[in-house]
């Protein structure tokens, strides 16, 4: 065992130093087409290692820490805004970023409440949290008009009952989970006060004995496989294991839904911590994922909209044409963003999360 | 000087791969948590010279460990590893002394392929091996698939995300550090101290009991440290099988260094950790020391 973590260390210590023309990404799991890294290195040269994370909590533990060895990481809204305060990244060099005129205001103006001026990030993709349903499945258990577009669904516990049985997933992201409940409840999902937040125990706590696992990338392919038929989970991430369910042609019909009672919007940036050993690569990098080629084969693959403006007329419709992708105006409306916790209220929030997911 | 040389190569190493670490976490368990790369405060400046140093000194503090104190789940979670811990070194115990026992008394020519078989599951990835027990234990797997069709059982078990599945892991993964050293101890066992035994009327049960485990009490010692040290801290096995609902202090740990992004708090519960098992260990060899000076 020990010799194994020696030989590993010599090997990641032997390719750092080995590694001037290379690149190190580290981004969400599925949530690229893969193509498009063999695209990179084949027009760059460069030779690309690529990783995944699913959870911001652990991204953002290897920023703070230091010394990460990548060049271009992709957290999310508000955990990108603490890291910056704290200093983990560089600033982009506009100047090695031609595709930045690309960029859809529209998202920038957003991403501006967690990175000022853009000067850190640029968007990759951005979407919504909400519910994905085995339609067949769940209208076997609560009937044809089951409230499947409300939250409602997951955090009634006469709903959730009978859903256990053909079962529920919840995301493991108490930064998105807390501030569903606390929509649900009629309270401003962007509370930062522990007495507020607290609340939402007694919203989860009835339903906890109904949901199967806590989990933020199983969902996919439990949705797909119809092991489970309900996960609270990322837009994109439901609607590919629809498309993974039409291709296995199982049977399994899967619909997504931002919830009518609002849901939250969420952006993934692409930065460049500021240690990355080779910046010069992950311009390139960012500058591939710009080109409004790259970004619509990006989208189409992993259904999620992205921030790029000019991609938009390589989209199929499929994805610039499902409101669950590109939300029309009036649920665009309906969306709300969330601000990063302070230590303290994050300590509050991980604390009852723990209690939430154990039970006790 | 050759000898003293030879004693101080172990004595530095222990400095280096036990004692320097060990103060390192303690340092940050007496830090606060900050918003920066390291995440905590203060960090020791070198440049300040002897004033840096007090000032770094003062900022130190015991809050922490204090924090630990006002919540519950620390010291269930302590607690409930070592539960833990304990059945499932038992649980090793039973499975792996007979399999040493049986490797002891086996043919000589035997004895190194069951060697080679206890060691041959160290060739695969461990987490792999975790891994596999998943597609074993969960509803649809092999171990159910097999019980239903041998007509055993009518409904599918629940044992995967169980403390079962926990057990299982744990004994599985930690069995050959278990039978290796009771295996050693056996087979050095001078057979004809059983002969005598029978000689002077006893059962070979009897003889078992009165001179075999006796003999190979060092071997169950040393293999039940072995186990019971790492499963404390396990949390490859509890997060990969457990369920939410296993509570075991490797797991609260992690949370507390990736959910919190807390490395005091998150080195303080090490530190304690770090004290639960030595203190323990510190006495039990004292002990052993006593008594073999009282017998020599």
């Amino acid at each position: 065992m020990k010799t194994t973590i020696l030989t590993t260390t010599a090997l990641l210590a032997f390719t750092a130093a080995a590694g001037a023309q290379e690149v190190r990404v580290y981004n969400w799991s599925d949530y690229i087409d893969e193509s498009l890294l063999e695209k990179f290195e084949a027009e760059t040269g460069l030779k690309l290692t690529y990783d995944v994370f699913d959870s911001n909590e652990v991204l953002e533990t290897k920023m703070l820490a230091g010394g990460s060895g990548y060049d271009v990481v992709v957290p999310s809204g508000t955990f990108l805004q603490r890291q910056i305060s704290a200093g983990a990244f560089q600033k982009l060099d506009m100047s090695q970023l031609p595709n930045h005129k690309n960029l859809w205001d529209l998202i920038a103006d957003r991403t501006e409440q967690y990175d000022p001026d853009n000067a850190y990030s640029i968007n990759y993709m951005w979407g919504t949290t909400g519910i994905g349903v085995n339609v067949n499945k769940v209208q076997e258990a609560l009937g044809d008009d089951a409230p499947i577009d409300s939250l409602d669904l997951v955090f009634n516990p006469e709903n959730m009952e009978k859903l256990a049985k053909c079962g529920v997933y919840f995301l493991d992201a108490p930064a998105e989970m807390i501030p569903m409940a606390l929509k649900f409840l009629g309270e401003d999902p962007d509370s930062h006060d522990p007495d507020v937040i607290a609340k939402t125990e007694d919203v989860f706590m009835p339903i906890r004995p109904y949901i199967k696992k806590f989990h933020s990338s199983e969902f996919i392919n439990a949705l797909a496989n119809g092991d489970i038929c309900v996960a609270v989970g990322w837009s994109g991430d439901i609607l590919q294991a629809r498309d993974r369910a039409d291709e296995a042609d199982n049977g399994v019909e899967i619909v997504y839904n931002a919830p009518k009672e609002g849901a939250q919007m969420w952006f993934d940036q692409m930065a460049i911590p500021v240690d990355a050993p080779n910046p010069e690569a992950a311009h390139k990098f960012l500058n591939f994922i710009m080109d409004p080629e790259n970004a619509a084969a990006a989208s189409n693959y992993v259904y999620y909209a992205n921030g790029n403006k000019a991609s938009q007329e390589f989209l199929v419709e499929d994805v610039i044409g499902d409101p669950a992708v590109y939300p029309d105006e009036e649920t665009l409306s309906n969306l709300f963003t969330t601000t990063p916790f302070e230590p303290k209220v994050q300590r509050v929030v991980t604390r009852l999360w723990t209690k939430i997911k154990s039970g006790t | 000087m050759r000898r003293f040389a030879l004693i101080a190569v172990p004595y530095f190493w222990l400095l280096a791969l036990f004692l320097v670490p060990f103060l390192i976490v303690l340092k940050i368990s007496l830090s606060d948590i900050a918003l920066a790369i390291p995440p905590y405060t203060p960090t020791l400046d070198f440049s300040a010279g002897w004033e840096g140093f007090k000032a770094f000194l003062g900022a130190l503090d015991l809050e922490n460990f204090e924090f630990l104190t006002t919540d519950d789940l620390y010291w269930k979670a302590y607690l409930s590893s070592l539960q833990i811990a304990f059945i499932a070194t038992v649980a090793t115990l039973i499975v792996g002394y007979p399999i040493a026992y049986g490797m002891a008394n086996a043919p000589d020519h035997w004895r190194p392929t069951l060697m080679m078989l206890v060691i041959l599951p160290f060739w695969t990835s461990f987490l792999i091996r975790v891994y596999a027990w998943v597609g074993i234990l969960s509803t649809e797997g092999y171990l159910n698939q097999f019980l239903l069709g041998i007509g055993v059982i009518s409904e599918p078990l629940t044992i995967l995300n169980t403390n079962t599945a926990v057990y299982i892991g744990i004994v599985y993964t930690y069995l050959p550090f278990m039978i290796l050293p009771i295996y050693s101890a056996l087979e050095r066992l001078d057979a004809s101290l059983l002969e005598a035994a029978e000689d002077l009327g006893c059962s070979r049960i009897t003889a078992f009991w009165l001179v075999t485990v006796p003999l190979s009490k060092n071997g169950i010692i040393a293999g039940c440290f072995l186990v019971f040290i790492p499963t404390i801290g396990e949390f490859v096995i509890p997060s990969l099988l457990g369920g939410s609902k296993t509570l075991m202090i490797g797991k609260v740990l992690w949370e507390e260094f990736f959910n919190n992004r807390d490395w005091p708090v998150a080195s303080a519960v090490a530190v304690i950790l770090l004290l639960i098992l030595i203190i323990p260990i510190i006495l039990f060899q004292r002990n052993e020391q006593k008594q073999r000076e009282a017998d020599g």
